[in-house]
């Protein structure tokens, strides 16, 4: 092959390798999956079939559309209580802040738990909630309280406090993002129209940073709806989220066509609120 | 007339940096007022002072015989328009110059209706449901301008407002601005680093030098009688040479210039024999080799010519090797070609009452 040819073929070569990977690695899974949920268990084998069972099951069966909603419900928190500490931080940031270093520092302290494992960030709160854990010991040697208490862990609010922790920032990266777009003439100009701090973050600043906030809202949201880590860790018996119930049906259950008519129903979830953020999300542009 | 601004000892440090040294400075009612000099010259940050952007390290800041040296931006009956505009871009035009109305207890219609006729006063109508980024840069501006002056505010404050603009645009913008200032009759305080755009459209203006007023006139003060080198050479061209008083009459003396003799007027006679003169170009010219010796003279041959449409702006290097620009105008009928050519031997007429005499900038 002359020089011309190879170089004529390569850019195929670069963009295949890619295309390749993405087919084999994600669409045909998803292909299977989608396959799989038309399917009919017969234990202990599974039968190909085109019926809709396995979607039916899930809306007649009380306990997933009650798992269904935890879950809703949970990432629902988890998404609210990262938007309220992760706001006035970005905020604090962005315009309060002087010194570009300690904005650097403090940005970086957020960020740098992404590095670490996120075993182990959830772990963490086992061990800081658990009966031997650090919160116990801490009231009981300030003698709030006699002995281990077991309150803190394997409920629902450990769940969304593991949660928040570990999504948080990925709601404070878009909106100091998108607050940090916002010129601050801005502000002055409101100011010198008459408007005080107040009044100038509900009408200037809080509207112009909205995209970061859909866009923060949406990925923790999604990312605490297919969450099976946290409810395992710190969720006790009755913190079952879809993500585990999903397990379940490819593991212990072995009932793969429901595991994946689950699956499915997610991924539509999960579309359908990226879809609704996007369409936000270009219904409100304004050019900064 | 009333002062309506007093700056009084303004004085801005940062940490061991000087931005602003000891400026005392007073507004007239109605005065059109302009803050020049290059960046960094504290031009804007005085200017941000009076919208309440940023506090004087000392002094204060007078508003019509009120200190509001500790108040708000939003407390001060004064508006600024920003460089770069700051229309809030979620808002249409409408509720963008209704924006600031609204906390005055202006009900809807009213402000709508304030809105279009401030739109109107800037020519343009029928603009009011438009989003800023559908507009020009120089319609932005003008939205701007209409923000900034529908709440009547005693000053209107104006951050390098034509920076923005082409060049053309720029100087039809200053022609309007000055009308609109005419017509409000308000003040109107403006910031700029172009000396033309100054000259143009301010009845009075302060130049300014690192951080301290260099000179406070009219702009035919500063372009005529300019009152340091520095002022001379900011506002238009100024050949500047150092001299020497070898006689002095009175007010009359003579100085010279690498080693060719001028005859110069001065008021005040300078302390020291060793002085700079400064001699704008246009108001030096070519005499022919008949007239020779026939008055105020200095001799050498041209380096170079431009061509500038309407002018010609000829390089001499005088024998004292210094250069020297003679500008010309080339009115109908007078070619380029009738002037002297690179490599000629010329003489230059200088009217003593034309050259100015500065001290020696130790």
């Amino acid at each position: 092959m002359s020089r011309s040819r190879i170089a004529r073929h390569s850019g195929k070569l670069i963009l295949g390798i890619p295309i390749l990977w993405i087919i084999l690695f994600m669409l045909v899974p998803y292909g299977v999956l989608l396959t799989y949920s038309f399917w009919l268990k017969k234990y202990p084998l599974f039968v190909p079939a085109f019926q809709f069972g396995n979607y039916w099951t899930l809306l007649s069966d009380p306990q997933y559309i009650k798992v269904l909603l935890r879950t809703l419900k949970i990432s629902t928190l988890v998404s609210i209580a990262s938007l309220v500490l992760a706001y006035p931080f970005a905020y604090y940031l962005v315009f309060r802040l002087k010194s570009p270093t300690a904005r650097l520092i403090l940005f970086m302290a957020v960020i740098a738990p992404l590095w670490v494992s996120y075993l182990l960030r959830a772990y963490v709160w086992k061990t800081i909630l658990g009966t031997e854990g650090i919160l116990n010991s801490f009231l009981m040697s300030i003698g709030l309280i006699d002995e281990p208490s077991g309150i803190f862990l394997y409920n629902q609010f450990a769940m969304v406090l593991t949660l928040t922790y570990i999504f948080i920032p990925f709601m404070v990266m878009p909106i100091y993002t998108a607050l940090e777009k916002i010129p601050p003439s801005f502000a002055e100009a409101s100011a010198d129209l008459g408007m005080g701090s107040f009044q100038t973050f509900v009408k200037v600043t809080l509207p112009l940073s909205m995209p970061g906030v859909v866009a923060g809202f949406t990925m923790t949201f999604c990312l605490s709806f297919g969450d099976f880590i946290a409810p395992f860790l710190v969720g006790g018996p009755d913190g079952q989220l879809v993500a585990n119930v999903m397990a379940s049906q490819f593991g212990a259950a072995l009932n793969w066509p429901l595991g994946s008519a689950l699956a499915v129903v997610m991924l539509i979830i999960v579309l359908s609120i990226i879809s609704i953020s996007d369409w936000f999300e270009q219904s409100g542009k304004v050019e900064l | 007339m009333p002062a309506i601004i007093e700056l009084r000892q303004i004085s801005k440090h940062y940490g061991s940096v000087i931005g602003i040294e000891h400026v005392e400075l007073s507004v007239e009612d109605g005065e059109f007022l302009t803050l020049l000099g290059p960046s960094g010259c504290g031009k804007s940050t005085l200017l941000r002072m009076i919208g309440g952007f940023e506090e004087p390290t000392t002094g204060q800041v007078v508003l019509s015989g009120q200190d509001v040296t500790d108040l708000p931006p939003q407390k001060r009956n004064v508006n600024m328009m920003f460089q770069d505009y700051a229309l809030f871009p979620h808002m249409t035009v409408g509720q963008n110059i209704a924006y600031g109305l609204k906390m005055r207890g202006i009900g809807r219609a009213e402000a709508r209706q304030k809105a279009e006729s401030a739109l109107d006063l800037v020519s343009m109508p029928d603009k009011v449901d438009q989003m800023p980024h559908q507009m020009s840069g120089g319609q932005r501006q003008r939205v701007a301008l209409a923000r900034a002056i529908v709440r009547e505010p005693k000053v209107l404050l104006l951050d390098e407002p034509l920076s923005a603009l082409d060049a053309n645009l720029r100087e039809q913008m200053q022609i309007e601005l000055k009308h609109i200032h005419d017509k409000l009759g308000i003040t109107f305080i403006m910031v700029t680093h172009d000396q033309t755009e100054a000259l143009v459209m301010s009845d009075r203006v302060i130049v300014m030098d690192s951080g301290r007023i260099a000179q406070d006139g009219s702009p035919e003060d500063l372009y005529e009688r300019p009152a340091t080198p520095y002022v001379a050479n900011f506002i238009g061209t100024t050949n500047l040479l150092p001299a020497r008083i070898t006689a002095r009459n009175g007010a009359d003396a003579h100085v010279e210039i690498g080693g060719q003799s001028l005859q110069v007027r001065t008021d005040t006679v300078p302390r020291y024999d060793d002085i700079q003169i400064g001699i704008r170009p246009e108001k030096a010219y070519f005499i022919g080799g008949a007239d020779e010796k026939a008055g105020n003279i200095l001799s050498g041959h041209v380096a170079e010519r431009i061509y500038h449409g309407n002018s010609l702006r000829t390089t001499v290097r005088l024998h004292g090797e210094q250069e020297f620009h003679v500008d010309a105008m080339l009115p109908m009928g007078m070619a380029q070609a009738a002037s002297p050519k690179p490599g000629d031997k010329v003489q230059i007429a200088i009217d003593p009452d034309n050259i100015l005499i500065f001290e020696r900038e130790s």
